[in-house]
């Protein structure tokens, strides 16, 4: 007992360490182990050294991973810019007292508690192009029908605008929160100078906004760019590869390919990526001098 | 109620005495009356063997049976299963790691089969093959037998078998006087004729999801002649592949469904039960899709047809779909031997086919009891095709996930109608790439 006495501090913070260094650091440093072997998983063959060459191969010889970078980009970039302005907008239209504003703001959250695979499954059956909803609605509207995830083009678009069914609540929530943080002195000198609804919107509200909406990108942003579970529902990265991103391609090396050493050298790389991404945002946080 | 003990341990009496009474006409069937389990060795009584399945009929038919294999060997199994994506998934995880417990495991030979071999996860069952000669190895068919064995060894022994097989609308071809195809011709023909987009109806439904259509693309890739590999290199720039990608992705293109490249089976399937197409072409073991009124509604209009013949004859692929595995890691090698032996007897084989389960037994094939458990239709192709085909239905490498997505994207551009030549050369160097690779 005295031990644990003399040693309070680290006694109390003993469990978190310990679950950190299980769960996080080993995983990472075994990946990267891996990453630098060719392995697939044979009791009879060990690992085989293999030095930088996942790496140079991922980043030089295929063109896979070029292509599945840039996809999880586009894809991100789309999901979160529509997310960040129906969110706004939806954060605009709640925020305040009105009638039943409680049962509006249970009902938007809805989306965001469906297990992603069941997401996937439903959509999939919307999107079918030839006995789905959606080319049903569309010809009874006298519009052309479209292929949906059939069309290599347009797939990633149409699984983006999934992700934003799915997330744009969260942005929303996120944001009203925000709003009802926002100080009511402001507004009063705008109003009283004679500064117009859209002048206050621009000049008060947006700035004023704009750490929480920093936040918020951040957040959706570290997850859209994981995205696996409806790509992988819906499309498996197809048609060929249209919508394969970085996630997918990896769980395709690693559980389909069970190239163990090239999937953990793909990881790294996506690490590394996430973690880049992470400290752009946290920069332009602390550049704004909001804390949050 | 004072009595209430004593009534008790009469009515104990009488149930367990009319328990007996129950058993009665059953007892002179003992184990080695029954000709499923006559021959099963009782030597390792009190073995509990743990087993993984797959969702299977297979394994719903195969349930039903075990209790008698349980009665007479004296053994208790245990079994789990798993939807096919989540069995492979848990196999490779749990033998990787060497945390598997199971003894014996289904798994698709021709997907894991060697890559499960060469890493010395499947126990070697040649010398118990060869041991047992009333059990009958020769009895299975050449392709199932050859399907298992990769370097000498025999890594597992099949239990379904599968080919491929067209379907189609016996109504639709009526009314356009049109009889089953029987050459690639004759079906780009029908497809055409039928290929109605005005009023919903497409004149065929495949696979066009890159790894998915791979397999049910094969067959048209033999029928031209072509092949995967030849002498150890990719054979997809001959002429014959290149024919053979052309024409799938055309009849898709041009007569098929909306939305092909997202298709496998399933969705596929879809279309042809709400009755969206006229033809579809895939594998013999999914016909309770196509066929049970209560999952199509155009099950009374299915008809059946082999697989039409192209510039080289009609080569469908006729392959060993499931086998069943030893475990190299488990200690009971011999007590999961005879299981495996049992439920690859001939008589467990006729009872499963006849259960709609096609199996690997010639014998059972040239049996009339072995067609008896088909839609009467079908039963006459099936033992057609039984006879003929390709032993497999995809590259026969070690790295199968990887080999399927590199020839399985020229499909998908064929279907789009894209840069065929360019996706062609691009596949072909990166599996020649691939198989110096895949040891």
């Amino acid at each position: 007992m005295n031990f644990l006495n003399r040693h309070i501090r680290a006694t109390f913070v003993a469990p978190a360490l310990v679950f950190v260094i299980a769960m996080m650091i080993v995983p990472i440093i075994y990946t990267t182990y891996l990453s630098f072997h060719a392995w697939n998983g044979s009791a009879r063959r060990a690992p085989e050294y293999l030095g930088l060459d996942n790496y140079t191969r991922l980043l030089t010889r295929d063109p896979r991973f070029g292509d599945a970078v840039a996809r999880t980009f586009i894809f991100t970039g789309i999901a979160v810019g529509a997310e960040l302005t129906l969110g706004l907008g939806i954060a605009l239209l709640i925020n305040g007292k009105f009638m039943g504003h409680n049962i509006v703001k249970t009902l938007i959250l809805l989306p965001m508690v469906a297990t992603p695979v069941a997401i996937g499954m439903a959509w999939l059956l919307l999107y079918e192009p030839n006995i789905g909803a959606l080319n049903a609605l569309l010809r009874g509207l006298g519009l052309p029908p479209q292929d949906f995830l059939g069309s290599a083009s347009l797939a990633l678009f149409w699984l983006a605008v999934v992700d934003i069914w799915q997330w744009t609540p969260l942005m929303a929530l996120i944001l009203l929160a925000g709003l009802t943080a926002l100080p009511e002195e402001p507004y009063e000198a705008a109003r009283v100078d004679g500064a117009s609804g859209w002048q206050r919107f621009m000049h008060l509200t947006l700035p004023l906004l704009f750490p929480t909406m920093i936040a918020a990108v951040l957040l959706r942003s570290i997850d859209a760019l994981k995205t696996f579970d409806i790509i992988y529902t819906m499309t498996r990265g197809g048609p060929g590869f249209a919508t394969e991103t970085i996630n997918t391609y990896g769980y395709i090396q690693s559980f389909e390919y069970f190239q163990l050493g090239q999937a953990s050298s793909l990881l790294i790389v996506f690490f590394t990526l996430i973690l880049a991404v992470s400290l752009f945002f946290v920069r332009i946080r602390r550049r704004w001098g909001a804390a949050l | 109620m004072k009595n209430a003990p004593f009534l008790k341990a009469i009515s104990l009496t009488l149930a367990i005495a009319f328990a007996f009474a129950a058993l009665l006409p059953a007892a002179p069937t003992t184990a080695q009356d029954n000709p499923l389990t006559a021959g099963v060795s009782d030597k390792f009584a009190g073995t509990e063997l743990r087993l993984i399945f797959a969702n299977h009929p297979w394994n719903n038919t195969i349930q039903r049976l075990i209790p008698a294999f349980e009665q007479a060997s004296g053994m208790s199994l245990r079994i789990e299963s798993y939807f096919e994506d989540q069995l492979s998934q848990k196999l490779q995880v749990g033998l990787t790691s060497g945390t598997s417990t199971a003894d014996a495991f289904m798994f698709r030979p021709l997907q894991e089969g060697r890559l499960f071999a060469k890493n010395g996860w499947l126990f070697d069952v040649k010398e118990f093959a060869a041991a047992d000669a009333d059990w009958n190895w020769n009895d299975f068919q050449e392709a199932a037998r050859g399907t298992v064995t990769f370097e000498d060894m025999i890594f597992g022994v099949p239990i379904v078998t599968e080919r491929q097989v067209l379907y189609y609308r016996k109504d639709l071809f009526a009314a356009k006087g049109l009889s089953a195809p029987t050459t690639l011709e004759e079906l780009e023909a029908a497809a055409a004729a039928l290929n109605d987009p005005a009023n919903g109806i497409a004149g065929i439904v495949m696979r066009g999801q890159r790894a998915a259509a791979v397999t049910q693309f094969s067959s048209f890739l033999y029928s031209f002649g072509g092949d995967w590999v030849k002498d150890g290199v990719s054979a997809l720039d001959s002429p014959e592949a290149r024919a053979a990608y052309e024409y799938y992705g055309r009849l898709l293109r041009e007569y098929g469904p909306q939305g092909t490249t997202n298709m496998s089976w399933p969705q596929a399937v879809a279309i042809l039960q709400q009755g969206k197409a006229a033809m579809w072409i895939d594998a013999d073991s999914l016909f309770l899709n196509a066929t049970d009124p209560t999952r199509s509604s155009v099950a009374a209009e299915i008809g059946f047809a082999p697989f039409p013949a192209g510039p080289a004859g009609s080569q469908p692929y006729n392959i060993t779909s499931w086998a069943l595995g030893i475990n190299e890691l488990s200690e009971n090698h011999e007590a999961a031997w005879e299981f495996v032996k049992w439920a690859t007897s001939a008589p467990v084989v006729a009872e499963l086919q006849k259960s709609g389960n096609p199996g690997p037994r010639i014998s059972v094939w040239e049996s009339a009891d072995g067609l008896a458990g088909f839609p009467e239709e079908y039963a006459e192709v099936a033992k057609l095709q039984s006879t003929r085909g390709v032993g497999y239905d995809r590259p026969r490498v070690i790295g199968v996930g990887r080999a399927r997505d590199i020839v399985g994207a020229p499909i998908v551009t064929a279907i789009e109608g894209g840069n065929l030549e360019a996706a062609l050369k691009e596949a072909h160097d990166q599996f020649n790439a691939f198989l110096k690779e895949d040891n």
